[in-house]
């Protein structure tokens, strides 16, 4: 692996050396390096790209790694990867794309990613987008994310891009069967003229079922994002949506949260702020002694953590 | 140590009429003392103490803090040699958590044990608070308790600060002039409160009345505090009878 690998991987997974557990190493559109273990198996599809990810019922505090990584110009990676979740599973799966594009082509990754948790597991989920390099050509990041939770089952997703991405279509799409509960966790930074664009879609089918959507996200310089969360509530269910947005320079973001009850016990809130930060945190920033940058940097910080 | 000369502050309004906020205010803050700024609602406090904090340049005027003329320096410098002051309304921060924001007060991150002492200091004994959010969801009181504790984590020259009884229940209250009074035995430095409460202009040792933008008058606690009193009761009494008027007169209306 060169130091552009490493790199990339440090910044997405955190990974500083080969992953403990099982793991699937993507670069360039193909797999590099893959390890199942006892009771995680992955497994490569033969139909199309990805792979499956198989856990075991019954796993428990085991962690899967699939981080991808694009360090040529030009690549457009589509890959399907399929998670099966076991009954009674706890597993933590990081995955994440880094793109280091020196060039001038586009480079583009699109994954989809299709969840199937089974009843009371518990699955955490993070993925963070990363973009970085010199070149004129642009980074592309299209996820789209198929959640099905079965009954009392558990999960959060922690949907991270900070900084390097230029243009996004982030696709969720979930569904709860009874006393399912979904945190879905976006936070995001863009800036110079990238775009970002999100729109959910949860169905909460299941009775108890329970879904809080949170999400967090700074838009800088001329940089556009776009947020369209809906939560159905077809049963007595509860879901909250929350969209915070910190706004500057030239930059434009639409919140556009939906809620639909088709049930007289579904219980549906939402919330949407945008706004730039205000001038009396800036100042009292200043007066514990940093400058107004350190100040904005140390609100951001805090706001996106 | 600290010297005001003649600072006015001025801003105009919607009409360009010059409306004069702060007038030709002189005082001379000794070290190591603990004075008071009292005076009614609107009379110029937290002005001034944002004229000392950088927050608002003064029209006209100087500061000089050990001789030094910091009249230009920015908030940041200012904070950087030691001036420090607690808001009247804390700005709120989404994600920040109280942790957060006392290392960023003490310049470093500073340990649980540390913290707690500073929370326990404006009683909020509760270890669950490091880990909350300086948002929405702190009651007006907790947030200016936060506030309070983010000047005692920094080791100050000058420490400001204004009004902080203010959504304090009693037994906090207690706590927190018991705080300032030790505070002041132990710890070097200029301390200025803003403050309406009698049993905080009791424990200082100058007093600064402000009315309408200007020293009304200023000296020992023990000359000024009952003179205060004295004219704070006929104030009151005066506004009784004016209320008294007031209800006789809508009686008589309806
Ligand atoms: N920047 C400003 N623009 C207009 N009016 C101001 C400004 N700053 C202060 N004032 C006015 O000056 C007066 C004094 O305010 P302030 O210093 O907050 O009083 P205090 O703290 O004694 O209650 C008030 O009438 C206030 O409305
Ligand atoms: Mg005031």
């Amino acid at each position: 692996m060169t130091f552009v690998d490493k790199e990339l991987l440090r910044q997405i997974a955190d990974l500083h050396q080969t992953p403990k557990g099982a793991y699937n190493i993507r670069k360039n559109g193909e797999g590099i390096e893959k390890q199942s273990t006892a009771n995680i198996e992955i497994i490569t599809k033969t139909d199309k790209p990805g792979i499956n990810i198989i856990v075991k019922p019954g796993t428990k505090n085991e962690s899967v790694h699939i981080p991808v990584i694009v360090t040529e110009s030009g690549i457009n990676d589509l890959v399907y990867n399929t998670f099966e979740i076991g009954a009674d599973a706890d597993v933590l799966i990081v995955a994440g794309c880094g793109i280091h594009n020196d060039g001038s082509k586009k480079s583009q990754h699109d994954g989809i990613h299709h969840f199937i948790v089974g009843p009371r597991a518990r699955v955490r989920y993070v993925e963070k987008h990363y973009g970085e390099g010199e070149g004129t050509g642009e980074r592309v990041l299209n996820p789209q994310t198929i959640i099905d939770m079965a009954e009392n089952s558990w999960a959060e997703m922690d949907l991270i891009q900070l900084r390097g991405v230029d243009s996004t279509k982030r696709n969720t799409k979930a569904t709860l069967a009874n006393g399912a509960h979904l945190v879905l966790l976006e936070k995001m930074l863009t800036h110079d003229k990238q775009v970002a664009e999100s729109s959910m879609e949860i169905n909460l089918n299941g009775e108890d079922a329970k879904v809080q959507v949170i999400s967090r996200s700074v838009a800088q310089d001329d940089s556009k994002q776009i947020f369209y969360p809906q939560v159905m509530g077809n049963s007595k269910c509860w879901g909250h949506v929350q969209c915070d947005a910190i706004i500057m320079g030239q930059a434009s973001v639409k919140a556009i949260p939906g809620i639909t009850a088709n049930n007289a016990d579904a219980q549906l809130i939402h919330e949407a702020a945008i706004g730039r930060i205000a001038g009396d945190q800036i100042i009292k920033m200043m007066t514990l002694g940093l400058n107004e940058t350190e100040a904005e940097e140390r609100i951001l910080q805090g706001f996106l953590k | 140590m600290l010297q005001l000369k003649n600072i006015y502050f001025s801003v105009k309004d919607d009409d360009n009429n010059t409306l004069n906020i702060l007038t030709d205010i002189s005082y001379d803050f000794a070290d190591n003392q603990f004075v008071v700024i009292t005076g009614p609602n609107g009379s110029g406090k937290s002005t001034l103490a944002k004229i000392i904090m950088g927050i608002e340049k003064p029209t006209s005027g100087q500061i000089i803090l050990d001789g030094e003329d910091i009249t230009d320096y920015s908030i940041s410098d200012r904070a950087k040699l030691g001036i420090g002051y607690g808001f009247q309304h804390p700005p709120r921060f989404k994600g920040l958590t109280v942790r957060d924001l006392l290392s960023t007060a003490a310049g470093k991150t500073i340990g649980n044990d540390q913290c707690y002492r500073y929370l326990t200091e404006v009683g909020l004994c509760s270890k669950d608070y490091l880990d909350r959010d300086v948002d929405n969801s702190l009651s007006g009181g907790e947030l200016k308790r936060i506030e309070i504790a983010t000047i005692l984590a920094r080791s100050l020259k000058v420490s400001i600060y204004d009004e902080p009884e203010a959504g304090i229940d009693l037994w906090s209250f207690t706590k927190l002039t018991e705080s300032f009074k030790r505070m002041h035995k132990t710890q070097p430095g200029l301390v200025v409160i803003i403050s309406h409460q009698e049993r905080i202009l009791d424990i200082s040792d100058q007093i600064i009345l402000l009315s309408n933008g200007a020293i009304k008058t200023s000296g020992p606690k023990a000359e000024l505090l009952p003179q205060i009193i004295h004219e704070t009761k006929t104030h009151c009494e005066l506004q009784k009878i004016e209320l008294e008027e007031d209800v006789k007169q809508n009686d008589f209306c309806r």
